[in-house]
């Protein structure tokens, strides 16, 4: 709340009507940009990866951050989602037909993932920390050798052929609708009350919140939105298989969630940003564009043994980030914090009341 | 009429007997001290009565509601508030925060209606947004709603800890050591301070205290603890002068 006390800053912050025309400009470019080609495909490609990398963001936050566990459990959930999603659309749904049932499959999607997020939500009932950890990352691996079993499904090998569904306006739809949804979530007693579990869980409990049924919702909605980025996701790429839900999937998006920041919505949109684009930045071609200006000599090795190989660097690099940010910085970019932006205007006012009231209560107390 | 009453109560942590013999009978509108040597079980006690730990033995009823087997929050919303010996605040959140938290079993609204926020949503975060600020304008806090609670002195701590246990809307509150570290004006303060409260919102009012001061001055019954036993139990002029009691605790010369 009290981020930076630059005046210009300040004012900015203080514009409410800001937020609402950036989403009303969005809306009309997610439409206008692939119908137009206003930007390549290779772009539009980023840019729905920014978007569902920024609801995987957010929704792990829930869990991650607000509430302080740490679930390596996403993946797993993306992956439910996914595969639910995808059947439906190519066995179940008439999507050839009507197209316009996507969002059902989508929505299908969370729901089923939520549904697993309230089974993960009870060993958090009795275990907390490092062996939560353990059961989430079990949790993780047995969804995946579970899809890698069924054949119906289509064991290892996955589902190809996927048609492609998820457009702009519907990655800027779910990615808008998840902002919303965590933002009225965490601003409400469950979102509180998720908040005073990280702080402190007896004195929580003791505070008369119900922290069972808190973290039941916050697993359910942290996974229901997972789901749903899974869903996308698999529309997008066209393609999934139990490989693509790994931990390294997990792994991405804790490290959106702490380098943007844990317990704050504007900083998991900023971790999803900036590290989607990084990683784009540092696929072998495009990284080998940027430093193409480097004289021969460091260029050449540095592309044979380093650029080429890029792929498998990013399994050293990334975790080693991970680790980097959460030992140095453990707040990331807005950790704790939010843009004004995001927070009812109900609850600033609450916290900026400076004025006392009236005489009305006399305590006899004051240092 | 009898508020709480504590039947036969035991507690053990592995093979350490640290309550062992606990009956208690609290009237409704009492203002009540337990005193007793450190590690004497005062504060297993609150933590019994509240659910943190469930007795080994015995039984403890709010009226007629048998509180043992009961969640903390279950028996926090039977409208039991508490506070800590070592301050236990949310400390990353705001002042506002820590009064609205312990609002959660007041506020009626369902998930879904908080999701979207919709329905009840509006008006219930309004009221308890208005009760928050009216709790700590009473704590002369409300100028520092906003500010982080770690941030707060000492003092204000100690006082906001009140607030939000009050909050919860007791009948029955549970203050832990509320004067340890006060100084004697401050102390003076506060028992002015608990005793206005206790008028101003009707409350029964169990402390635990070593500041003799504060407790023969303001309790009206007091009951000794040693070794998880209960030595004496009485009016404060009988206890400042049971031989037992002088023996056990008061002998250290702390006695006002
Ligand atoms: N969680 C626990 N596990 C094991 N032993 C405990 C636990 N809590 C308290 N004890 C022990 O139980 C006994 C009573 O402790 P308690 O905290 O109730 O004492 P107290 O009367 O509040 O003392 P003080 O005045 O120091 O606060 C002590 O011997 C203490 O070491
Ligand atoms: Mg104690």
């Amino acid at each position: 709340m009290n981020t930076m006390r630059n005046p210009g800053w300040e004012w900015l912050m203080a514009q409410r009507w800001i937020l609402p025309a950036l989403l009303l400009i969005g809306f009309g470019l997610a439409f206008a940009i692939p119908e137009y080609n206003l930007l390549n495909k290779y772009v539009q490609l980023v840019m729905m990866y920014v978007g569902i990398n920024i609801i995987l963001t957010v929704s792990l936050n829930l869990v991650n951050g607000y509430m302080g566990e740490f679930s390596l459990a996403h993946a797993g959930f993306m992956a439910v989602g996914a595969y639910t999603a995808a059947l439906l659309t190519q066995k179940v749904l008439p999507i050839a037909d009507y197209p316009g049932l996507f969002p059902l499959a989508v929505l299908a999607g969370g729901l089923m993932a939520a549904l697993l997020g309230l089974i993960v939500a009870i060993p958090s009932f009795k275990v907390r920390g490092d062996y939560l950890a353990i059961i989430t990352l079990a949790f993780l691996m047995i969804v995946k050798s579970v899809i890698e079993n069924i054949d119906y499904i289509g064991g290892p090998r996955g589902i190809p052929g996927i048609k492609k569904l998820t457009t702009l306006p519907w990655v800027f739809f779910w990615t808008v609708a998840t902002i919303w949804v965590v933002r009225n979530f965490v601003y409400s007693k469950y979102g509180r009350g998720v908040l005073s579990i990280r702080e402190d869980e007896i004195a929580s409990d003791l505070m008369s919140v119900n922290t069972r049924r808190v973290k039941f919702l916050a697993f359910m909605v942290s996974s229901f939105f997972a789901g749903v980025a899974g869903a996308l996701f698999a529309h997008l790429l066209q393609f999934i298989s139990p490989r693509v839900f790994d931990i390294i999937k997990t792994t991405d998006v804790l490290i959106m969630v702490y380098l943007g920041g844990i317990a704050s919505i504007s900083g998991s949109i900023l971790g999803a940003v900036l590290y989607t684009v990084l990683l784009e930045v540092l696929r072998p071609s495009n990284f080998a564009a940027l430093v193409s200006w480097l004289p021969d000599v460091i260029f050449d090795p540095l592309n044979q043994y380093f650029i080429r190989h890029l792929g498998v660097w990013r399994m050293v690099i990334m975790p080693l980030a991970l680790v980097l940010v959460m030992l140095y910085w453990p707040r990331g970019i807005m950790g704790l914090r939010e843009f004004r932006w995001f927070v009812p205007k109900r609850d600033l006012d609450a916290h900026h009341r400076h004025v006392a009231h009236g005489g009305s209560h006399d305590a006899p107390h004051g240092h | 009429m009898t508020l709480l009453t504590a039947t036969k109560v035991k507690h053990y942590f592995g093979g350490l007997c640290a309550v062992a013999d606990f009956n208690l009978q609290l009237q409704s509108g009492e203002l009540m001290g337990i005193i007793g040597p450190n590690g004497a079980g005062k504060t297993t006690i609150f933590n019994l009565i509240t659910g943190v730990y469930r007795a080994s033995e015995g039984s403890i009823r709010l009226r007629d509601v048998e509180l043992v087997g009961k969640t903390p929050h279950q028996i926090t919303a039977l409208r039991v508030g508490r506070t800590f010996q070592n301050i236990r605040l949310f400390r990353d959140l705001s002042v506002l925060d820590n009064v609205r938290i312990a609002h959660y079993a007041q506020v009626h609204y369902s998930p879904l209606e908080a999701l979207l926020h919709i329905g009840r949503y509006r008006r219930e975060e309004q009221r308890i947004i208005d009760n928050s600020h009216r709790l700590l304008s009473i704590f002369k806090l409300e100028h520092l709603a906003g500010e982080t609670a770690k941030n707060l002195p000492y003092g204000s701590q100690r006082r906001l800890e009140i607030a939000r246990a009050l909050a919860i809307d007791p009948e029955l509150l549970l203050l832990d050591e509320p004067a340890a570290g006060m100084n004697p004006n401050e102390i003076d303060q506060l028992m002015e301070f608990i005793q206005w409260i206790r008028q101003e919102f009707k409350l029964t009012i169990l402390l635990i205290e070593h500041q003799m001061k504060l407790v023969m001055g303001i309790c009206e019954r007091i009951m000794v603890l040693d070794f998880g036993q209960t030595l004496s139990e009485g009016p404060p002029t009988v206890i400042q002068n049971d031989p037992k009691v002088l023996e056990a605790y008061l002998g250290e010369g702390s006695i006002g």
